[in-house]
């Protein structure tokens, strides 16, 4: 059997999270990976630690101790200014084998993905993909990632016995934000590494970023599925009234009637609102798993025996269309406005 | 002449699939198979830029030889030749194996300009194995893009892909490997009139393991550091279920009084 480059007996104990950043802070990911990092280094009395790559980005290291790590690593170097999932790759690969971390989790981005594909093969050990929850075995050491099986209710757990870093991917909104504390203090060090044999390939030519979506900290979330016929404008207005966000299943966003940001679910957005009332969603786990973290659930579907029922806690078996406009129109009442709910 | 080999799993159709209520296995015994269908804007991407420069088209796969007349699927929309990795000795394969799999066919096909993948699989999801390929081919990677340019005389690729709040434009050098992004064009239709050339033997290879030279280590279930330790039902919090009767102007009043509780 091919070893990784290093194995279980020259691991420290220690778990490390990809810190990614983003515009001026830390993507929120790798934040909630920090809280459930350091519960996991809790269990085992071992040591959080983050890894940063960039430029001139060390500010960000405080916000890491702040939320949970006991230590950064900054790699400071001018051809991880803009990320190239090859400068990425060969900066973490050093830092990596020079330390030696036991776990290595990375946050589901466009960017984490890229870096943790390239990262696990050169490190030749495995990758435990889109986690639905990360737990260790506190005599072992070992990560447990659970992965959700696709269109049922089946978890997988997967484990890696023998090769190491142990490497997992989380997706935005599994795990819930630490509270950061400013107080907190942890230890900072600045690694070098060679970049000089990277080649350049990759360069980003144009990047245009405006107000970004985050369905994860929307308070009320309102899912169309296939049942609301394309008519999310009075999803939409429901939410506005409710100051909260629209999101779909995966086919409404297929056929182009809600852009691809609001798709919630195992391939799209993990939310976790005070409220999510589905429209004319059926309640395939898929779509199930992004949502079922919500305080209330209200679904709305015509089939009684829709599966999304299984997963509410106010059940109406009715048309989309006749019971959101009600809701809308009660809402909108100006006695229950002013007075007393 | 580009180069192009596309990467297409064959995947279960996801309605088709059961769960065993007795072992939680997946039963995927009565489910059709069908092109992973982010694989299919993935061959949506490479025939546009056969149309537009002309080129070698390949297909590359993975499984057992059922999968044969799936595939043909691929060569009826304009694929010049299908290649079915097929060998007892590559199943159990994690991302590691199977990346490593595919990297190994591909240099047996003698290479490409451009590696093209969909964004993930459907059974799967993790969107792990384009960056995994481009790293065992030790080339470059855009992924999850919308669509994609090549600048023969220059030699490199340009993608455009969507990212939180925007979008970028990557270029690379060729060889490459690029991800489409799911749904993002309109897969185009089986052209009948080459169904017949299609679906001729001569359009599809098998190779085994020896035919590719892997090396026994790296592939299949040895050649993979992952291992499923167990399988749970997947239980999630215990709800309410309350069924709210009346008119939609009853279940207003109901629902309204829940929302302003809850919020």
């Amino acid at each position: 059997m091919v070893q990784s480059l290093y194995g279980v007996a020259e691991e420290t104990k220690t778990i490390w999270v990809y810190l990614e950043r983003d515009g001026d802070t830390l993507e929120g990911v790798c934040l909630e990976l920090l809280a459930r990092g350091r519960e996991m280094a809790d269990t085992l009395g071992w040591s959080l630690e983050g890894l940063l790559l960039g430029q001139n980005i060390s500010s960000l290291a405080h916000a890491a101790l702040a939320c949970g790590a006991d230590r950064v690593y900054v790699v400071d170097h001018p051809r991880l200014a803009d990320f190239t999932s090859e400068a990425a790759t060969e900066a973490a690969f050093q830092a990596i084998t020079g330390r030696r971390p036991s776990m290595f989790l990375v946050g589901v981005t466009p960017n984490g993905r890229d870096l943790a594909g390239r990262l696990a093969v050169r490190l030749r050990t495995g990758l435990n993909a889109d986690c639905t929850d990360l737990r260790v075995n506190p005599e072992t050491g070992v990560l447990v990632s659970e992965v959700s099986g696709f269109g049922g209710g089946i978890l997988a757990l997967i484990e890696m016995p023998q090769r190491r870093p142990q490497m997992a991917t989380v997706r935005p909104g599994v795990f819930v934000p630490p509270e950061p504390d400013p107080e907190r203090t942890g230890e900072i060090i600045f690694l070098d590494v060679d970049l000089k044999t990277t080649p350049f390939r990759t360069h980003v030519v144009e990047r245009s970023v405006g107000e970004a979506l985050d369905l994860t900290q929307a308070p009320v979330l309102i899912a169309g599925g296939r049942g609301v016929d394309g008519d999310f404008d009075t999803l939409r207005e429901l939410a506005g009234l409710l100051d909260g966000e629209v999101g779909a299943t995966r086919p409404p966003v297929d056929d182009g009637y809600v852009e691809r940001a609001r798709q919630i679910g195992q391939t799209g957005v993990v939310c976790r609102p005070k409220i999510a009332i589905t429209c004319g969603v059926s309640g395939a786990f898929h779509f199930v798993v992004g949502i079922q973290d919500a305080e209330t659930i209200i679904a709305i579907n015509n089939d009684p025996e829709a599966p999304i029922f299984d997963y509410a806690d106010y059940c109406i078996v009715g048309d989309v269309r006749e019971i959101v406009p009600a809701l809308i129109r009660e809402l909108q009442d100006p006695r229950l406005a002013t007075g007393n709910p | 002449m580009l180069r192009i080999i596309v990467c297409v799993k064959i995947v279960p159709k996801p309605e088709e699939v059961s769960v065993d209520p007795e072992t939680w296995r997946l039963d995927r015994s009565h489910a059709r198979s069908e092109i992973n269908p982010p694989d299919m804007n993935a061959m949506e991407i490479a025939l546009r830029l056969k149309d537009r420069h002309g080129a070698r088209l390949d297909i590359l796969s993975m499984g057992p030889p059922f999968f044969d007349p799936i595939l043909r699927v691929a060569l009826a929309m304009g694929a010049d030749h299908v290649t079915l990795l097929s060998d007892r000795a590559f199943g159990g394969a994690d991302t590691l194996a199977t990346t490593y799999t595919l990297a190994k066919g591909i240099e047996k096909l003698g290479g490409a300009d451009l590696i093209i993948c969909g964004e993930e699989s459907s059974d799967g999801a993790t969107g792990q194995v384009p960056a995994g390929l481009a790293e065992w081919l030790d080339i470059g990677q855009i992924t999850m893009v919308h669509d994609a340019q090549v600048d023969l005389e220059r030699r490199v690729v340009r993608g455009r892909r969507e990212i939180k709040g925007g979008h970028e434009i990557l270029e690379t050098t060729l060889p490459a490997v690029l991800s489409v992004a799911t749904a993002c064009n309109e897969p185009r239709f089986m052209d009948y009139r080459i169904k017949e050339w299609a679906f001729d033997p001569e359009q599809v290879t098998v190779w085994g393991r020896n035919d590719i030279d892997a090396d026994p280590d790296l592939i299949g279930a040895p050649g993979s550091p992952t291992i499923v330790s167990g399988l749970e039902e997947a239980t999630s919090r215990e709800r309410k279920r309350r069924f709210l009767q009346g008119s939609p102007e009853d279940i207003a009043r109901q629902l309204s009084a829940v929302i302003r509780q809850a919020i």
